[in-house]
């Protein structure tokens, strides 16, 4: 066997570019995202499985002139070598000229050598758990000799990105990521609770501070409470809010809006930027450079969509206001969608999120400690859209319903059906807390880098009683 | 017949899996799988009959997982040499020990024959990935020009998946497996807008993902001629249909909407590993655990729902899983009787004595090199009735009730209790007759509720293998394609609800 020599991310951008010249490309972009991972799972008081895996994903956008336009191929290889890049390039190559001229063509974005250009990729591995092992063993054993059972799961992953363009932008940006999610239930397993949350790097996770947080809420559950469905008092955690809120930011598609067919859409024609969508002081805003949340400050497409283009790769991403003051301020937009739906700004999608109401302070507990009558849930799950024009989406409440009276938490309840839209709940809230880092139950393995406040909705619509405990 | 694809074949699959599976032994792993995997997918997406994104992915990676001192070891690479090999063998290794201290359960494996450098292929007939682009996007563009140019319809979204998987298996047993998959997901949909009110609504092909070839495009298997021609006056009809009333009705449920119903109440609620709480974090347990073998009244007593590897053209059908298991077709309910899991090999020799046998019915599958095998859903199909009644009879059955044909909206709770789903269409039965379409309809129930009111289960006449391409589970989360096959069936007194009232309109 002749060994093939893998070709490390700059080496595989350069020798990209110039095959992609040389194969008559009028332009090309090429992306390498270098991804290290490790991950612990364990259940009923075990580990169950655990990894270490290394990823490479190589990207190539070849453009060449199709008639009065221009058109792009893309072709995506998990790794390449020295001798793969070149089938990788001339396949992109063919593909672009196999393909009539893109709708969203636009010219490459232009840029200089990012000063990180040249290094390596960042990596994790399993030392990440050095602290982190040893503690869950021991709230594992606790959790036996207790008679409860713990459930969860740790992954950490640092992915490197580099692009790369005919157009002379080299950008590099590395990306930390890591989350830890726990269940906890009772011994009959009648009763369960869940806390999770984001980490760059597992420093800042104690699992017997979170197996205590179990503890205390399986305690809430001493006294068990049937309630029926209906319409309740909520309070949302930030977990919750960000279970839907995820759904919302989704929907910010800013060509879909302008056909008609989004929630975002105006009834006789056009998007609704401009329409006051809730009465409180809403704000929801991406931005990159967001302390905790950092995210690619630069544009990354690998399929042009409604709110995204392979042309745009490399764009520089800002601060956007999504909402703010309640009003609907921006949709997603690629350059080319932004032309086409005469948007206000050319707005990208920025991987993260703060959903914040102005003035709003206190926390999960202070909700609790102001409602005389209602529900506390923990976080949803399951949840799908029901009616893309309401944006009405339907799931349910898990791990942890509480029934709160007079401020406080008497007791657990049954799990519900939910059939809401996230839309008509920031308009129906009727008190916020403070903004925190938060973690969707749903989501959050794919999206962790969210920020959210805990709401009181007076009519949170609990379809039905699930039995699901 | 197809064969598997010869630049497969060249991979140096026998020398990077004997220097993993050697290094793993002289390293102390009492047991060592090797697996090389080349996943070949393709992308594309018209919008209103122009393209709009066309991809071409390979992913082509190594992974090697162990028992070490009775601890499972993972890891994974993509680089294919010798030395990569010996690392990734290494690292799971050294997983493994790291691991070996919060790990209260020794591993051990149900015995399986050994299968000596075996091979097996799906069947399809032509690989949607050997075509040239320029063809396949003229007949999405086609398609959807024919949609577009319909009276009433606004938009057109069309999308083609096509996905070869090639997997080389080997294990320290001396079981060495070669196969290759192909499979293919289209989707058809049309919007309409109402101008004046801004109200829209959308009608999707009923056609499932199947594994199948680019022949399912252009008739086998599907007919789009007709589909593609009735899609406009259905949307037309949707949009002017009057709004359901909630209630309890009657349901005559076509194929192509029951298959998600069955994935989701009975797929998942009888994987052994989400009955014994290793998904309780993430994708959820079962409320059909393993103290109801045997006595769990599942449904009503014509129920016969099966898990199957081997179904021609099914999503989740292999020669062999992904621990060396061949492919089988057991019971799962009976007569109404929950009598069945799917299992792994882990979980077979754990529970042999709960399930009768000590033979793995193989349900372990990764969705690519870099994951770990886990449980997975084999083919779960709902069995027709020998001579039973067409789609008309049944609905000649029902006085007050509602026909739904298609799947839209799915979701159910993390016991598998309680579940809602929405369709493509909802034809209200008045006197055992269609009586035009209703909207804005989604059935709620409980699953043995549900299952019980089944008063009638079509006959073979009516039997379609539905399914999806994307069903999620584990952490690191996997992405698994999987076919439900199914008779229309007749169900009694189920909770309609309307979505507008429930969205507060």
């Amino acid at each position: 066997m002749t060994t093939a020599i893998q070709l490390n991310p700059q080496d595989t951008i350069e020798r990209g570019l110039e095959l992609a010249a040389a194969a008559g490309a009028s332009g090309c972009v090429v992306l390498v995202s270098e991804t290290s991972s490790a991950n612990l799972r364990w259940a009923n008081n075990t580990l169950t499985t655990n990894g270490a895996m290394r990823g490479t994903k190589v990207s190539v956008i070849a453009t060449v002139g199709a008639g009065e336009g221009t058109a792009a191929g893309v072709v995506g290889r998990s790794s390449t070598t020295d001798r793969s890049i070149q089938e990788l390039v001339e396949a992109a190559v063919a593909a672009a000229r196999e393909s009539s001229p893109a709708e969203d063509a636009q010219s490459l974005v232009e840029g200089s050598v990012g000063e990180d250009w040249d290094l390596e990729p960042d990596e994790t591995s399993v030392t990440v758990y050095a602290d982190f092992a040893p503690a869950l063993g021991a709230t594992l054993t606790r959790a036996g000799k207790e008679n409860r059972w713990l459930y969860g799961f740790a992954d950490h992953e640092v992915t490197t990105v580099y692009v790369g363009s005919s157009t002379g932008l080299r950008l590099r940006h590395s990306l930390p990521r890591g989350f830890v999610s726990a269940t906890g239930k009772s011994g009959d397993l009648s009763q369960s609770a869940w806390v999770g949350a984001a980490t760059a790097d597992f420093r800042d996770i104690d699992p017997l501070a979170i197996d205590t947080e179990l503890v205390r809420r399986l305690g809430w559950a001493t006294r068990t409470v049937s309630v029926e469905a209906g319409r309740h008092a909520t309070v949302l955690p930030p977990a919750a809010v960000a279970d839907l809120t995820t759904f919302l930011f989704w929907e910010l598609d800013g060509r879909d809006a302008h056909e008609g067919r989004s929630v975002f859409s105006k009834p006789t024609g056009g998007t609704r930027i401009g329409e006051v969508l809730t009465p409180h002081p809403v704000g929801l805003r991406s931005d990159p450079n967001l302390s905790g949340l950092e995210t690619l400050p630069f544009a990354v497409a690998r399929t042009s969509s409604g709110n995204s283009s392979v042309f745009d790769n490399g764009l520089s991403l800002s601060a956007t206001d999504w909402i703010r003051g309640g009003r609907l301020e921006h949709l997603m937009q690629s350059r080319y969608t932004a032309g086409l739906t005469n948007a206000p700004a050319v707005t990208p999608l920025v991987d993260n999120y703060v959903l914040s109401v102005d003035g709003a302070t206190g926390t999960t507990d202070d909700l609790v400690a102001g409602l005389e009558h209602g529900l506390l849930l923990t976080c949803l799950w399951y949840i799908r859209p029901v009616d893309q024009q309401t944006l009405l989406l339907t799931g349910l409440t898990r791990d942890g319903v509480y029934q709160v009276e007079n401020g406080e938490v008497v007791g657990a309840v049954n799990n519900f059906r939910f059939n809401e839209s996230p839309v008509d709940l920031l308009a129906r809230f009727t008190a916020a807390g403070a903004t925190v880092p938060s973690f969707s139950r749903e989501w959050g393995d794919d999206s962790t880098r969210t920020a959210t406040p805990p709401l009181l909705v007076p009519d949170f619509n609990m379809s039905s009683v699930s039995q699901a405990s | 017949m197809p064969e598997v694809d010869a630049s497969f074949l060249d991979l140096p699959r026998f020398e990077l899996a004997d220097a993993a599976l050697q290094r793993a032994a002289d390293l102390g792993a009492t047991y060592a799988e090797f697996r090389l995997e080349r996943i070949r997918s393709e992308a594309i997406s018209l919008r209103d009959g122009v393209l709009e994104s066309a991809r071409d992915d390979e992913d082509l990676g190594l992974a090697v997982r162990v028992v070490h001192d009775g601890t499972w070891g993972f890891a994974a690479g993509v680089a294919l040499t010798t030395d990569e090999a010996v690392r990734v063998a290494e690292q799971a290794v050294h997983l493994a020990q790291v691991s070996r201290p919060i790990n209260s359960e020794r591993i051990e494996l149900a015995d399986e024959p050994v299968y000596d450098d075996v091979s097996w292929v799906s069947s399809y007939e032509i690989d949607p990935l050997s075509l040239p682009r320029a063809e396949k996007v003229a007949l999405l563009t086609d398609y959807s020009n024919r949609l577009l140019q319909a009276p009433g319809v606004a938009h057109v979204t069309a999308r083609v998946a096509s996905v070869n998987e090639c997997k080389f298996y080997a294990n320290s047993e001396g079981t060495s497996t070669t196969q290759q998959r192909v499979r293919i997901g289209p989707s058809f949909r049309a919007t309409a807008i109402d101008a004046e009110t801004g109200r829209f609504d959308t009608m999707a092909s009923c056609a499932p993902p199947a594994g199948r070839g680019w022949e399912y495009l252009t008739g086998t298997g599907w007919n789009w001629d007709e589909e593609l021609a009735q899609i406009p006056g259905w949307l037309a009809e949707k949009m002017s249909a009057p709004s359901v009333e909630a209630g309890h009705y009657d349901l005559v449920i076509d194929p192509t909407n029951l298959w998600l119903t069955i994935h989701e109440s009975i797929g998942h609620a009888t994987e052994l590993d989400r009955a014994l709480g290793y998904e309780a974090n993430y994708a959820g347990t079962s409320f059909a655990t393993t103290d109801k073998l045997g006595n769990l009244a599942y449904g009503s007593p014509i129920m016969h729902v099966t898990g199957d590897r081997t179904a021609v053209n099914g999503l989740s059908t292999v020669g062999y899983d992904d621990e060396g298991v061949a492919g089988q077709q057991w019971d799962l309910i009976k007569d109404g009787v929950l009598v069945g899991y799917q299992v792994d090999r882990r979980m077979a020799r754990v529970n042999r004595e709960l399930l009768g046998t000590d033979r793995s019915n193989g349900c372990a599958y990764a969705d690519s090199s870099g994951h770990i095998p886990i449980q997975r859903m084999a083919n779960v199909s709902l069995q027709p009735a020998a001579d039973g009644p067409s789609t008309e009879e049944l609905i000649s059955r029902v006085q007050n009730g509602i026909y739904i044909v298609g799947d839209k909206s799915w979701s159910i709770d993390m016991q598998r209790y309680n579940f809602q789903f929405t369709g493509q269409r909802f034809y209200k039965i008045t006197d055992g007759k269609l009586d035009g379409q209703v909207r804005d309809v989604a059935y709620q129930a409980t699953t043995t509720e549900f299952w019980g009111s089944m008063e009638a289960v079509g006959g073979p006449q009516t039997y379609v293998l539905g399914g999806a391409l994307n069903c999620g589970k584990a952490q690191p989360s996997q992405s698994g394609a999987v076919s439900h096959g199914c008779p229309s069936a007749l169900f009694r007194d189920v909770r309609i609800l309307n979505t507008t009232q429930e969205a507060g309109r």
